[in-house]
């Protein structure tokens, strides 16, 4: 490219030449992948020589060659074991995570390099990462824009589900860097779709981007105001998708082939496989036409099934049901009426259904927007954020934290210190205390989910605080420090407070949490929310009733004999109640048992505090009595 | 840029003192964000969450400029800003966008609002710890937390709710009339009375939901 000499004084700074500041903008998707390049806020997706924008994201591996997209897709039927496809929903995760979804994984694990880290697949004799094979992909877009473009690429701002954890986030710029991009943020999905329309509209008000994917969906909320994309709330389901249209359309279809046949066998993969190839036609067809007839089992016994578009919608209903509800939680969540949203932007394939859009009109009261190709509105909104962030620009976008996050505590609780849904960049603190006398160590244990229990969030990282100096349980001062910065990584710190003891670690786990199971901890904590809560108390009840018997125990090797001989006698059964009624879960029963224990050793706790104080009068330090006195009333 | 006159906050004795800037070395105001001379980007200097959004301290505002300045200040700091900076500005401008997230949430909601004003006039924490053992607001509470208990039908929990809500509201008022008159001791009292009336809120909120589904 023929470039116009420039000239600068001494010590002058040159501008960045404009060429060196060119950065692209990628929506890695599950199924198909794209890339685009803006030019004064006009975006453009960048095609192959054959025109198409959709790179599928499917990479075959061969002896001296990988092959990315469309090409790898002849591999599949010759040697499918040498090819991957929706790398993305492995992103972050780790081996424990594959073994909750059975059998039904078309990946071939290597087992034994995964142990305690990333997954990894044998792939032809290769053990490769999901964020190695990212990591291809990304390399066969930045070559795609590399060739458009007449030069090099190293920039560009990548898109992520709003759901994706921080591992899974951390997973992507990771593939970025193995591919040799440097990440200049990633961007939620569904924000980049606001943006596509947002800078092209200059669009003012509230705004709901309604993001119904191939197997996800997403619902944000955004206020563009001034110029500002302030993300306001975001929710919604990584386990529903298009693919459960197809589902419950070749249930219908082979629930009437059985019937035709009055064959109950079982059915075979091949059926099942084929069902669902049709069931995808059909929903294709009946976009645009009203009725079609459908073959199945072309090879042995056909059976014909027809379906109009009436019948389809009452098929599908449910499914369409459930994003409508998941939008209004949103809309309840960020206390917006559903008419004060002032246009709502499509994304994703699976909008294309008329029902769908029927029922977003409905909810919303007003015609979905549509005018810009729900394939590439995501790629299109990444580039012009891709152009703000290199040019420069006078458009600012907020984003919000998808996920809440917290730490661990006592009796597998979870302590949030980052609401779910607050603006990022972030940085909370929360100051806990140590559980036991003389404790110098805690384990510190960040989660991110919704969830009352620590078992039931995702586990993001565990380390410890060493060296804490001993201290009365409850004396020391742990400030555990979340900080979330613009792409949405964590870290974590903690230091104790009285000492300026430190440890800081970078959140940066070998797996992380997928959508599916973003959105199922999601749903489950909606469900569960109330037994979480009892489940919550009750391990609370434990805790204190563990706390109780823990300082009796130290405070009768102390002063064991202030106890008289009944006294001792009536505390040993009150001692014995309260153990079988931890063990059992009614926390009724533990918090009285807690409370008669409390009551019968009152008299105990006094003759202690009097030796106390004697003491202290006898000139013992100001710490021995405190350490004392904390126990009888704990 | 004015300092403001009725602050007494113990960072502000010397509001003029420089300091070299990180990049250039050349002096910089202690409270200006980015360096005269190159026009690097400063680290945030200490500030209470007022100063951060350039606002006089005071209990009323009008919630649209607290969120024009919000946005004003992030078109400067925020990291998008700085994407193809060095790692060190990039970092700095992590910082002030942090604090500037914290100050605008504390901001927003009057109770925080006042707890930070609170805090900027040097209120101590000891006279809030005072006013939570207030004998008459424990008895208010524990009333309250009753007739919640006793409450059966969604309807009862829903009039609990909407009474809670006006005193919300009343509590807010007289926050504004407290701190206009400079009466800090009132104010605690207020925050202290609010805090416990938005705890009732949440819950009355919360049976009424439980009661519904």
């Amino acid at each position: 490219m023929a470039e116009f000499l420039q000239i600068h004084e001494p010590g002058e700074t040159p501008m960045p030449h404009a060429d060196d500041n060119v950065a692209v903008g990628i929506d890695l998707g599950t199924t198909n992948s794209l890339v685009a390049i803006a030019h004064d806020s006009a975006p453009e997706i960048l095609r192959g020589s054959d025109g198409r924008g959709m790179v599928p994201s499917v990479v075959a591996y061969l002896d001296d060659e990988v092959i990315v997209g469309a090409g790898a897709r002849p591999v599949l039927l010759d040697e499918p074991e040498r090819v991957v496809a929706s790398i993305k929903r492995l992103m972050g995760r780790g081996v424990e995570d594959l073994k909750t979804l059975g059998g039904k994984l078309p990946y071939d694990v290597d087992e034994a390099a995964s142990k305690g880290g990333m997954v990894r697949l044998s792939i032809a004799g290769r053990s490769l990462t999901p964020v190695e094979i990212s990591a291809d992909i990304l390399r066969a877009l930045k070559v795609r824009a590399e060739e458009a473009l007449d030069r090099d690429v190293d920039k560009a701002v990548i898109t992520v589900p709003a759901y994706f954890d921080d591992a899974a986030r951390a997973a992507t710029k990771d593939a970025a860097k193995l591919a040799g991009l440097e990440t200049l943020r990633l961007v939620n999905e569904p924000t980049a779709a606001a943006l596509a329309y947002g800078l092209d509209k200059d669009v003012e008000g509230l705004y709901a981007v309604y993001d119904f994917g191939g197997g996800t969906f997403d619902i944000s909320l955004l206020r563009m105001e001034m110029g500002v994309f302030q993300v306001l709330a975001t929710g919604g389901d990584a386990q529903l998708g298009g693919d459960d249209l197809d589902h419950v359309v070749a249930e219908h279809f082979l629930a009437e082939r059985t019937k035709e046949l009055s064959d109950d066998g079982e059915l075979t993969t091949t059926e099942v496989k084929n069902a669902l190839m049709t069931a995808r036609l059909a929903k294709e067809c009946l976009t645009d036409q009203d009725q079609g007839k459908w073959m199945l089992g072309m090879d042995g016994q056909p059976t014909e099934h027809s379906l109009d578009r009436a019948r389809f919608n009452d098929l599908i209903s449910d499914i369409v049901d459930r994003t409508i509800k998941l939008s209004r939680d949103v809309l309840l969540e960020a206390d917006i009426m559903p008419d004060e949203v002032k246009g709502v932007v499509l994304v994703g394939g699976s909008t294309r259904v008329p029902l769908v859009r029927e029922r977003v009109a409905g909810l919303f009261g007003q015609e979905p927007l549509a005018d810009i190709n729900p394939d590439e509105v995501v790629a299109l909104g990444a580039a012009l954020q891709a152009e703000a962030l290199t040019a420069g620009s006078n458009a600012l976008l907020l984003d919000v934290t998808p996920l809440s996050l917290g730490i661990e505590t006592m009796g597998g609780m979870v302590e949030k210190v980052i609401h779910r849904n607050t603006p990022i960049p972030v940085a909370k603190a929360q100051e806990f205390t140590t559980y036991k006398d003389g404790q110098t160590a805690m384990a510190i244990h960040a989660l991110q989910g919704e969830r009352e229990m620590a078992d039931q969030n995702r586990s993001l990282a565990r380390f410890e605080l060493r060296g804490i100096p001993a201290m009365v349980a409850g004396a020391a001062r742990i400030k555990v420090m979340f900080s979330v910065d613009a792409d949405g990584l964590l870290t974590v710190s903690a230091s104790e407070e009285s000492t300026g003891l430190e440890a800081q670690v970078e959140v940066k786990p070998s797996y992380g949490l997928n959508d599916d199971d973003m959105a199922r901890m999601l749903r489950e904590s909606m469900q569960h929310g109330r037994s979480d809560m009892m489940e919550r108390l009750l391990a609370e009840a434990r805790v204190e009733g563990a706390r109780m018997l823990l300082a009796f125990e130290s405070a009768l090797e102390v002063d064991g004999d202030l106890l008289e001989g009944d006294e001792k006698n009536l505390i040993n059964r009150r001692i014995d109640e309260l153990r079988s009624a931890m063990a059992g879960d009614d926390r009724d029963v533990i918090n009285t048992a807690v409370d008669t224990l409390n009551k019968t050793t009152e008299g105990f706790a006094s003759r202690r505090m009097d030796r106390d104080i004697r003491k202290a009068l006898a000139g013992s330090s100001v710490e021995d009595i405190d350490g004392e006195l904390a126990n009888p009333e704990a | 840029m004015s300092s403001n006159d009725n602050h007494k906050g113990e960072g502000h004795i010397h509001t003029h003192q420089d300091s070299p800037c990180w990049s250039c070395r050349g002096s910089v105001d202690q409270r200006a964000p980015f360096c005269h001379a190159c026009g690097m980007i400063q680290a945030p200097r200490p500030g209470d969450e007022f100063q951060r959004l350039g606002m006089k301290a005071d209990f009323d505002l009008d919630p649209k400029d607290l969120e024009k300045r919000y946005f004003a200040f992030q078109r400067k700091f925020h990291p998008d800003r700085f994407a193809t900076k060095t790692s060190r500005e990039k970092q700095l401008s992590l910082q002030h966008a942090t604090d500037l997230n914290e100050a605008y949430d504390r901001l927003k909601a009057p109770l925080s609002r006042a707890e930070a004003l609170l805090e900027s006039k040097g209120a101590g924490k000891q006279d809030q710890a005072r006013t939570e053992s207030d004998p008459e607001l424990l008895m208010e509470a524990m009333e309250s937390r009753e007739a919640l208990a006793d409450a059966e039908t969604a309807d009862e929990v829903a009039k609990l709710e909407a009474r809670t809500r006006m005193e919300v509201e009343v509590s807010e008022e007289a926050l504004s009339v407290a701190f206009a008159a400079d009466d800090l001791e009132g104010a605690t009292n207020i925050v202290t009375r609010l805090k416990y009336l938005l705890k009732l809120l949440q819950e009355t909120s919360r049976k009424r939901l439980s009661l519904h589904n």
